[in-house]
């Protein structure tokens, strides 16, 4: 006799849920899922808290995507900086399944922040950070290569958070920064030649299954801050999207870092490095704050040439 | 009269295969024994939701159903066309329904009875018409059938572990799982009062359901990487299989 509707529906979720026996961990909800892992929210018996365990999902008999996952919490845990979730632990669950535990953070998906309509500044500030945690991985070696809304998270203090870091790739620390070759002897969890990444977002190089570097990482932050920008950007702003997202790298930002400044000196009102100025542009921009003010001296002026020059008469 | 001769095996639905390859593979090998063994896993796994789908898609009768199960996976041994998957064009469980629909429609233009041979294959088709009961029209073939298919997958481990349980401890283990995960909802009882029924303490009812939960895992997984030809359909079809994906 068959199994019922409902007896299969809750054999098909207990059969998936993550296997904690003999562990310091109590399963208590899914809060996520993507295509190759699932997230739980967890307690943590040991310190009595609650953190979030990242498990692989999907079948894995070459033990590559548990090797990825290994990879990535490894990366993490190297990365301790405040737009990085930290990773407290990694291992086998008794299932076999590869996974991962992390601080449980609350928030919203970057594009759910933005639906909730905060101010473009807000949210060019937002990518700024962004940029400046991409630039500290960059630092430490490692790229990204999967910058997109749903693995940006805004926390509930309005901090920004990179996540999923799954397809990462470690290059040489001499590599970085100099924005000008593509890695070699990099560390790396796809197949040669193989295309890491989200369409939408990445970088055109990617796109062909050519190897990334930190410049593909700007890329995808310049799609962000493009979308960040809206339809009609003022032209610097719009310059600092172009230059971020142009199709050739070496066209690009160098650095993260360098777009994240770009970024702020648009906010403070600042000369932007990719919007050369003519003189009179960079003077208008200068003398924007005391227009008021000069308008007033040079109305001064007038009547008191226009008084000169009739009591002349 | 549709082509049919009976086939000389008969699906085994305790016996797992010692090795766990692709039975699409098997199903190709140029060696008879091999190609049979395959069907034999594939009949054991489908034969189901076929005559289920001809009794409500295409709306058989009973008997009818039944001929046409046993007519399409003998015509399948003996014409090979599951041979033609292509797992670049999708996944094996479409292509099978696929090619039950074209078997309808083959005997049914040709103005054919599809008839059962004499020796039929040893299918328990009361219990599956018993299980219709009070079944209506199917809204979505694909969604139907994979539900039927996931059912299948999950009978044939339930058997599995079922005949695994020699041993006292696996015993014990078997009895809380029937228990509890083989319960609807609305009967299930809790940890306390199931520990209470079988003598034993809670926390032992909980390791007995994560060892046998997992040990059905395991099963089931088996069961798709045979039933699936390339890694990435196993793993499609394991996320469509299980957790919050499946429906």
């Amino acid at each position: 006799m068959s199994v019922s509707d409902s007896v299969l529906d809750h054999l098909r979720r207990v059969t998936d849920d993550p296997d904690l026996a003999g562990t310091k961990y109590d399963l208590l909800e899914p809060i996520g899922r993507g295509g190759m892992g699932a997230v739980y929210r967890v307690h943590d018996s040991s310190l009595d808290r609650q953190v979030a365990m990242k498990v692989l999902a999907a079948p894995d008999p070459s033990g590559e995507l548990a090797a990825r996952l290994l990879l990535e919490a490894r990366f993490l845990a190297r990365l301790e900086h405040p737009g990085i979730v930290p990773v407290y632990d990694a291992g086998t669950l008794p299932d076999g399944r590869a996974y991962c535990v992390m601080k449980h953070v609350s928030g919203q998906r970057f594009d759910e922040w933005l639906a909730t309509g905060p101010s473009r500044n807000a949210a060019l500030e937002l990518v700024a950070r962004l940029a400046e945690t991409v630039a500290f991985a960059h630092a430490h070696g490692v790229i990204h290569r999967d910058l997109k809304p749903a693995n940006v998270m805004v926390g509930e203090y309005g901090e920004a958070l990179v996540l999923d870091w799954g397809v990462a790739k470690q290059i040489g620390a001499a590599e970085v920064g100099t924005g000008t070759t593509a890695p070699s002897g990099s560390q790396q969890l796809t197949h040669h030649g193989a295309i890491v990444g989200t369409t939408s977002w990445m970088a055109p190089e990617q796109s062909r299954g050519e190897p990334a570097d930190q410049r593909s990482d700007v890329y995808a932050l310049g799609t962000l801050l493009a979308h960040v920008a809206g339809d009609e950007p003022a032209p610097a702003l719009a310059a600092v999207c172009a230059r971020a997202t142009a199709a050739a790298p070496a066209d690009r930002y160098p650095t993260a870092d360098e777009l994240g400044k770009d970024i702020r000196r648009y906010l403070a009102g600042d000369s932007v490095a990719a919007y050369p100025e003519t003189a009179l542009a960079r003077w208008s921009r200068v003398t924007r704050p005391v227009r008021p003010l000069l308008a007033l001296l040079g109305l001064y002026g007038a009547l008191r040439l226009a008084i000169f020059f009739w009591s002349g008469d | 009269m549709a082509a049919f001769s009976a086939p000389r095996w008969q699906p085994n639905p305790v016996t797992f295969p010692a090795t766990r390859v692709s039975l699409l593979a098997g199903i190709a090998s140029e060696r008879a024994s091999e190609r049979h063994r395959a069907l034999e896993r594939i009949v054991q796994a489908y034969w189901k939701p076929v005559y289920k789908y001809a009794r409500l898609k295409w709306k058989r009768s009973h008997e009818d159903a039944k001929d046409l199960t046993q007519g399409f996976f003998a015509a399948a041994s003996e014409k090979e066309y599951l041979a033609a998957f292509d797992a670049a064009k999708g996944r094996f469980r479409t292509f099978l329904r696929v090619c039950v629909d074209r078997y309808v429609a083959k005997t049914a233009s040709a103005g054919m009875a599809v008839k059962r041979g004499g020796a039929a294959l040893a299918l328990d088709f009361e219990s599956a018409e018993h299980e219709l009961a009070g079944a209506g029209g199917i809204e979505d073939v694909e969604r139907w059938f994979e539900r039927e298919w996931a059912r299948s997958i999950f009978d044939g481990a339930i058997l599995e572990l079922r005949s695994r349980a020699g041993a006292p401890l696996a015993k014990t283990r078997i009895a809380v799982f029937e228990r509890y995960d083989l319960v609807d909802p609305a009967q299930r009882p809790s940890y306390a009062e199931l520990a209470q029924q079988l003598g034993l303490k809670p926390t032992d009812v909980t390791n007995h359901l994560a060892a046998v939960r997992r040990e059905l895992r395991a099963l089931v997984l088996e069961t798709l990487r045979e039933l699936t030809a390339t890694d990435e359909e196993f793993r499609s079809e394991a996320r469509a299989l299980l957790g919050v994906d499946a429906t």
